[in-house]
């Protein structure tokens, strides 16, 4: 599935919910079924900076797609991470660098996260697109 | 007008002195439990502010014009009442800053000409960070060494500890009187007299101590006692030190400029006299006056008043919060003010910050910039309330039930 679509659907799966607080229900739902980062790659480069919770974000690449994995010690956190993985993971680099990413304004999260926590945010996309820059360089 | 009572039983007309209280947050009424952070603001306050950009708004010290000489005649009264409050010697040994982590830099930085590499200088595990970090840097200019007092599993200073940190190598000792991130009230007098017993002098962060009790700075022989207004129901970018004559007087100025001078030549400035020494530039004049208003305000609720008052929350929230399953309360000193640090079973503090700011109710998750303290419990952060004498049992009750439903959802 195309990141375009893949947006789209975690924008209707939101859509059914009325209040924030099912949305975090759902946030933690998902926050359960990260692909979790082996321990290995649980280093301080791997840390993203900003965040109130810790995060670390990893990324591999398979046959021309990028692979991330993700851990956090904050469970929201998590299910935050899981979305940006869900729509990233299994994509190519040059998919993933020139994607625009909207659906987090339009599930109202952005508006929803204090400014530091969506300062923590737009590290975590940073660092997908960083990676993703980084392999389409290897190729 | 409110005259000194019981809280309890006035604690609606309280409430109405404060507008924001009426605020709604996601819906929700706001339940502001982050007084800690910074206390909201009564009318008299607000007022004052306005009032003055409306009626009054010159410069201070210089203009000979009637807007320029009243409003110099209400700063100068503020630091009278400021003086009359800590009870210092003369109003000339209070200094107005930006607030407390600016006059603590004032004093840190005056310190760079007193120290040098044999020299040691003594700060507590329970600080904050602006409690912390200008030493550090005094340290790196000068070489001299800082060493810590350390603290006990409930969060008190481990005084016996701190007597053999001690030595005629001490030059300064910095503690706050309560800590921001646990609320434990701290032994200072009995720091300050062990310390003056080595010649050190002593600088007092009582930022969370100010809005909360009497503080006598003579009683207490303090050498330096730094504070914020907007703890106390002032406004942001006001700052209070007192400083004994003394050490102010031997102490250099911090910033060059305008009204801090006797004369100037591009030979030589001599500099004026305290207080503004200490003050260059135009300071916040409108801040400033406000901040009397606020001093005046607690002070006609009384600090006996707010004391027991807020005491009667911390010991009802107390007894409550140990009542949901998991509970662990970081601070078990008898001798607190109402702040409560705690975590529930494993979850992270963030996760219920994060689900009860959607119920309407703010308190602060993290490490409060108090990083060794979270080091020393081995925990990322807490979730820390913090009482003010204008919030209510029911707001606690309000705050009980979020955290059980914050809680099962997180499990």
């Amino acid at each position: 599935m195309k990141i375009k679509e893949i947006q789209d659907q975690i924008v209707e799966e939101f859509d059914i919910f009325d209040s924030w607080m099912d949305k975090y229900e759902y946030l933690i739902e998902l926050g359960k079924s990260v692909p979790v980062i082996d321990d290995i790659n649980k280093t301080d480069d791997n840390i993203i900076k900003g965040c109130q919770s810790k995060v670390w974000l990893h990324a591999q690449e398979n046959d021309g797609f990028v692979e991330f994995s993700a851990d956090s010690d904050a469970i929201i956190t998590k299910g935050i991470v899981s979305l940006l993985i869900r729509t990233f993971s299994n994509q190519r680099p040059d998919d993933i660098i020139n994607a625009s990413l909207d659906f987090i304004d339009k599930i109202g999260l952005r508006q929803h996260l204090s400014p530091n926590r969506a300062n923590g945010l737009n590290n975590m996309i940073k660092k997908i697109k960083f990676y993703a820059i980084a392999f389409s360089k290897t190729k | 007008m409110i005259f000194k009572m019981n809280i309890l039983n006035n604690i609606e007309s309280i409430r109405k002195e404060f507008p924001i209280l009426n605020t709604t947050v996601n819906g929700n009424k706001l339940i502001y439990l982050d007084n800690a952070a910074t206390s909201q603001t009564p009318n008299c306050v607000i007022e004052s502010i306005s009032s003055y950009y409306k009626n009054l708004n010159s410069n201070i010290h210089r203009g000979v014009h009637t807007l320029s000489q009243i409003a110099t005649e209400k700063y100068e009264d503020t630091r009278k009442k400021f003086s009359n409050h800590f009870n210092a010697r003369s109003s000339s040994e209070i200094i107005f800053t930006s607030g407390t982590t600016h006059s603590i830099n004032l004093v840190s930085s005056g310190f760079t000409n007193f120290l040098d590499d044999k020299d040691e200088i003594i700060v507590s595990q329970l600080e904050h960070h602006s409690n912390i970090v200008p030493w550090q840097m005094l340290c790196e200019k000068t070489g001299a060494k800082m060493k810590v007092i350390p603290m006990n599993d409930k969060g008190e200073l481990d005084l016996n500890a701190f007597s053999n940190l001690l030595s005629d190598k001490t030059k300064i000792v910095f503690v706050n009187h309560v800590s921001n991130a646990l609320g434990t009230v701290n032994n200072i007098q009995e720091i300050i007299e062990k310390s003056h017993q080595v010649g050190a002098a002593v600088l007092i962060d009582g930022a969370q101590a100010v809005p909360h009790f009497k503080v006598d700075v003579r009683k207490l022989d303090v050498d330096f006692y730094v504070c914020s207004a907007h703890k106390f129901c002032g406004p942001t970018g006001v700052g209070i030190l007192y400083g004994k004559k003394e050490w102010l007087e031997k102490l250099p100025a911090y910033q060059g400029g305008g009204e801090m001078i006797d004369e100037v030549t591009f030979e030589k400035t001599t500099y004026s006299e305290l207080p503004n020494k200490f003050e260059a530039g135009t300071p916040n004049i409108a801040g400033v006056i406000a901040s009397g208003i606020a001093l005046d305000y607690i002070n006609t609720i009384g600090l006996e008043n707010i004391k027991e008052y807020e005491d009667y929350l911390l010991n009802y929230a107390t007894e409550k919060l140990l009542e949901i399953d998991g509970m662990k309360i970081y601070g078990e000193s008898k001798n607190k003010t109402s702040v409560i640090s705690f975590n529930i079973g494993s979850i992270h503090p963030y996760d219920i910050g994060s689900l009860i700011d959607n119920l309407g109710i703010a308190v602060r998750t993290g490490h409060h910039c108090a990083q060794p303290i979270m080091d020393f419990f081995k925990i990322p952060g807490t979730i820390r309330i913090s009482f003010c004498f204008y919030n209510t049992t029911e707001e606690i009750d309000t705050l009980i039930n979020a955290l059980k439903k914050a809680s099962t959802m997180l499990s």
